[in-house]
């Protein structure tokens, strides 16, 4: 799950990692507001949205205004959050259709010295948490990465500890930081590993971390997203969800216990497993068809479960034709089936649909479907089914 | 012969009396798999499917002397289970829950790892060694007795490759499915090694997945250790970046893990490589051709 900047800053801030002040507004009236309440000559007005690349971005039909913009006045912080608010903003990131942004956040200016980079995530080939930092701040960790990959420094850490201060040291020395920023250092880098495993983070980034001419560390952007697996036992950060930001057809596959993520092609797939379903897809494209959709319909999917799949399949109006492909081994090809015939009598098929099934219960699940008079296409095996499906997107 | 687990692989069942538990024991059974007990704390005493129930893992492994567990503890107490049967003394724990918190997996890790046990999962479809030992998930029809070692990330993609080697005639040693989440007990290294030492393994075909570099660290050890053909496939050629495709493990994220990168190194390594899921079966053909024309 994601969040937005200002509320990743709040999270923060409450564990005393060091952040800017800073107060979000919904309306330009607001941002001349908070600009005033800061008292500061200069603030930073930020277009609030779950995507990167906000600087760098700018406003659909008005490409002067970019996401991110100094101001210097009660009045330009009003007439920029005008410029922004509810305007789309288009980032490297958000396709070039735009997010619209609701809220921007106006923050004091600070005086940067240095900016650099900090970021936790889970190293999974260490099976530990690791945190990076870099002497490049501002640029993309995956560009330095790939280009200077030396100059980033990883310190893992486990969970239950946390990082200690020699590792902080250690980086400190690595980065050239004064030996009077080591205090303020730890208490940030500290702050912030706490944060990644008290509210199961899969990524907690600040970038750029900016060291000030007073040689502290403070944050100067945050991007902080959760592990979905654990927002059970975190209600205050579920709190902060903005379903705004997300895709409609997710969330309402989501809420259905689906795994459903939206493409842009125009053959629907409905398939138990991960991975089976990712090479459905694969298949698709390798017939020359395009995916409209990755959807895992899970293995304890029940017929109400596998017929809301195909509810949100179906409302796709770029979906011409469907493939269900189906391996069963908790998932019974008698659910599917059944799941099936309830759906083309409910929902209804307005495009051709290719059924391919193998596994637990596979004959009773054809016998099902062979008297239910239900009008799809049958499959055997993954090539057949591929290329009936493209075939069939193609005819109508 | 096989690795991990076979006709005497004494087994139980954490969470037997879940609804889940109980209907995947009885398939196992079914299957003829050594089903010696279960555990729901609360439930000792009473018995299930004809087999004695127990409060805790400890008390299952002294009266039966089982020397492996499946798991369908509910994934919010699953990161506890695993440390019991680990604690309790068995060999090998298959987890099949699905949605356990990853930074619950980090302490899970390091325990397994110093424990020597073998973990298998989470989020996975299970083990088996086919025509002797089943324990998860998987439709039990589709194994043959045979000679490939199939290991892999995903659940119904095994599924697809176990049906299309038995369909050739080749048949499966043991099957294992990993798991599909960031942090797994089991690496695909760790199976080359026992596939590779296991006489009746005569070759090995390997299922990935976008995410993570889990296949390259492989394809390495591949180049360096195996000498067997080694046959693989990638799943996720067509998925977006930075979009969970329904494992958690399933994520290019930072750019990084995407199939391509996965797909080249398993070829630099000299691995065949399946251009579709329709052809993992025929890969592991070519793979032993190539080999066998090598000498």
């Amino acid at each position: 799950m994601k969040i937005h900047e200002f509320q990743a800053k709040q999270i923060l801030r409450e564990a005393g990692v060091a952040v800017l002040r800073g107060q979000v507004a919904r309306t330009a009236e607001e941002a001349a507001q908070a600009f005033a309440s800061l008292g500061k000559p200069v603030a930073v007005v930020k277009a609030q949205i779950h995507a990167g690349g906000r600087g760098k971005g700018t406003v659909l039909g008005d490409s002067a205004q970019r996401g991110v913009q100094l101001v210097r006045s009660a009045d330009e912080a009003r007439e920029v959050a005008s410029r922004l608010l509810g305007k789309k903003l288009v980032t490297i990131q958000t396709g070039p259709e735009g997010q619209t942004v609701r809220q921007v956040l106006v923050e004091e200016g600070c005086n940067i010295a240095r900016e650099l980079y900090v970021g936790v995530v889970l190293d999974r080939s260490a099976a530990m948490p690791v945190l990076m930092v870099s002497s490049e701040g501002g640029v993309e960790i995956e560009k330095v990465a790939a280009e200077t990959p030396e100059k980033i420094l990883k310190e893992h850490f486990h969970p239950n500890v946390g990082l200690h201060s020699y590792q902080v040291r250690k980086l400190c020395a690595a980065l050239g930081l004064p030996a009077a920023s080591v205090a303020s250092a730890e208490r940030f880098l500290q702050g912030l590993c706490r944060v990644f495993y008290q509210f199961d983070c899969s990524l907690a980034e600040i970038n750029p971390l900016v060291l000030t001419a007073d040689g502290e560390l403070v944050a100067l952007d945050a991007k902080i997203t959760f592990d979905d697996n654990a927002l059970f036992r975190h209600p205050d950060v579920v709190a902060f969800r903005d379903v705004s930001e997300e895709e409609p057809s997710e969330m309402r596959a989501a809420e259905a216990g689906l795994s459903y993520v939206k493409l842009h092609g125009n053959i629907g797939c409905l398939v138990n497993g991960a991975g089976l379903a990712m090479s459905t897809m694969d298949m698709i494209k390798l017939h020359g068809g395009e995916p409209a959709n990755f959807l895992d319909v899970g293995g304890g999917a029940d017929t109400k479960q596998v017929t809301e799949a195909f509810r949100i399949l179906l409302s796709d109006p770029n979906v011409k034709a469907v493939l269900v492909n189906i391996f069963g081994g908790i998932m019974r090809c008698t659910t599917i089936a059944a799941a099936l015939i309830e759906s083309y009598k409910t929902v209804g098929f307005n495009v051709p649909l290719v059924v391919r099934l193998e596994g637990t219960e596979v004959a009773e699940g054809k016998r099902i479907l062979a008297e239910s008079g239900v009008d799809i296409l049958t499959a055997d095996g993954m090539t057949d089914a591929a290329q009936k499906v493209v075939a069939a997107a193609k005819g109508a | 012969m096989s690795i991990l687990v076979n006709k005497d692989t004494r087994v139980i069942c954490q969470g037997i009396t879940g609804k889940a538990g109980q209907f995947h024991t009885k398939n196992c059974l079914d299957y003829g798999t050594r089903m010696v007990g279960g555990v729901t704390p609360g439930k000792g005493g009473t018995t299930s499917l004809g087999l004695p129930v127990f409060d805790t893992v400890a008390d299952a492994v002294k009266q039966t002397g089982a020397d492996a567990t499946m798991i369908y503890v509910r994934a919010q107490s699953a990161a506890d289970a695993i440390l019991e049967a680990v604690d309790a003394g068995v060999r090998v724990v298959v987890a099949i829950t699905e949605g356990i918190p990853v930074l619950d997996m980090v302490e899970v890790y390091r325990v397994v790892r110093q424990s020597g046990v073998t973990l298998i999962g989470p989020n996975c479809p299970g083990v088996i060694t086919a025509e002797e030992c089943k324990i998860g998930i998987m439709p039990g029809y589709i194994h043959r007795k045979g000679s490939v070692g199939v290991m892999s990330r995903s659940g119904t993609l095994t599924y697809e490759a176990v049906w299309q080697t038995s369909q050739l005639g080749l048949g499966q040693t043991t099957c294992v499915g990993l798991g599909g989440d960031p942090i797994v007990g089991t690496s695909f290294i760790d199976l080359l090694k026992q596939f590779e030492a296991d006489p009746a393994t005569e070759s090995i075909l390997m299922i990935g997945e976008i995410g993570g570099t889990a296949e390259e660290e492989a394809a390495e050890f591949v180049r360096q250790h195996v000498t067997k053909p080694v046959a693989a496939f990638i799943a996720g050629r067509t998925a977006p970046p930075g979009k969970r495709m329904g494992h958690a493990g399933a994520i290019i994220s930072g750019g990084k893990g995407t199939a391509a990168e996965k797909i080249a190194a398993l070829q630099a390594a000299g691995i065949e490589v399946a251009e579709s899921p329709a052809d993992m079966g025929t890969a592991v053909q070519r793979a032993i051709a190539k080999k066998r024309s090598r000498g």
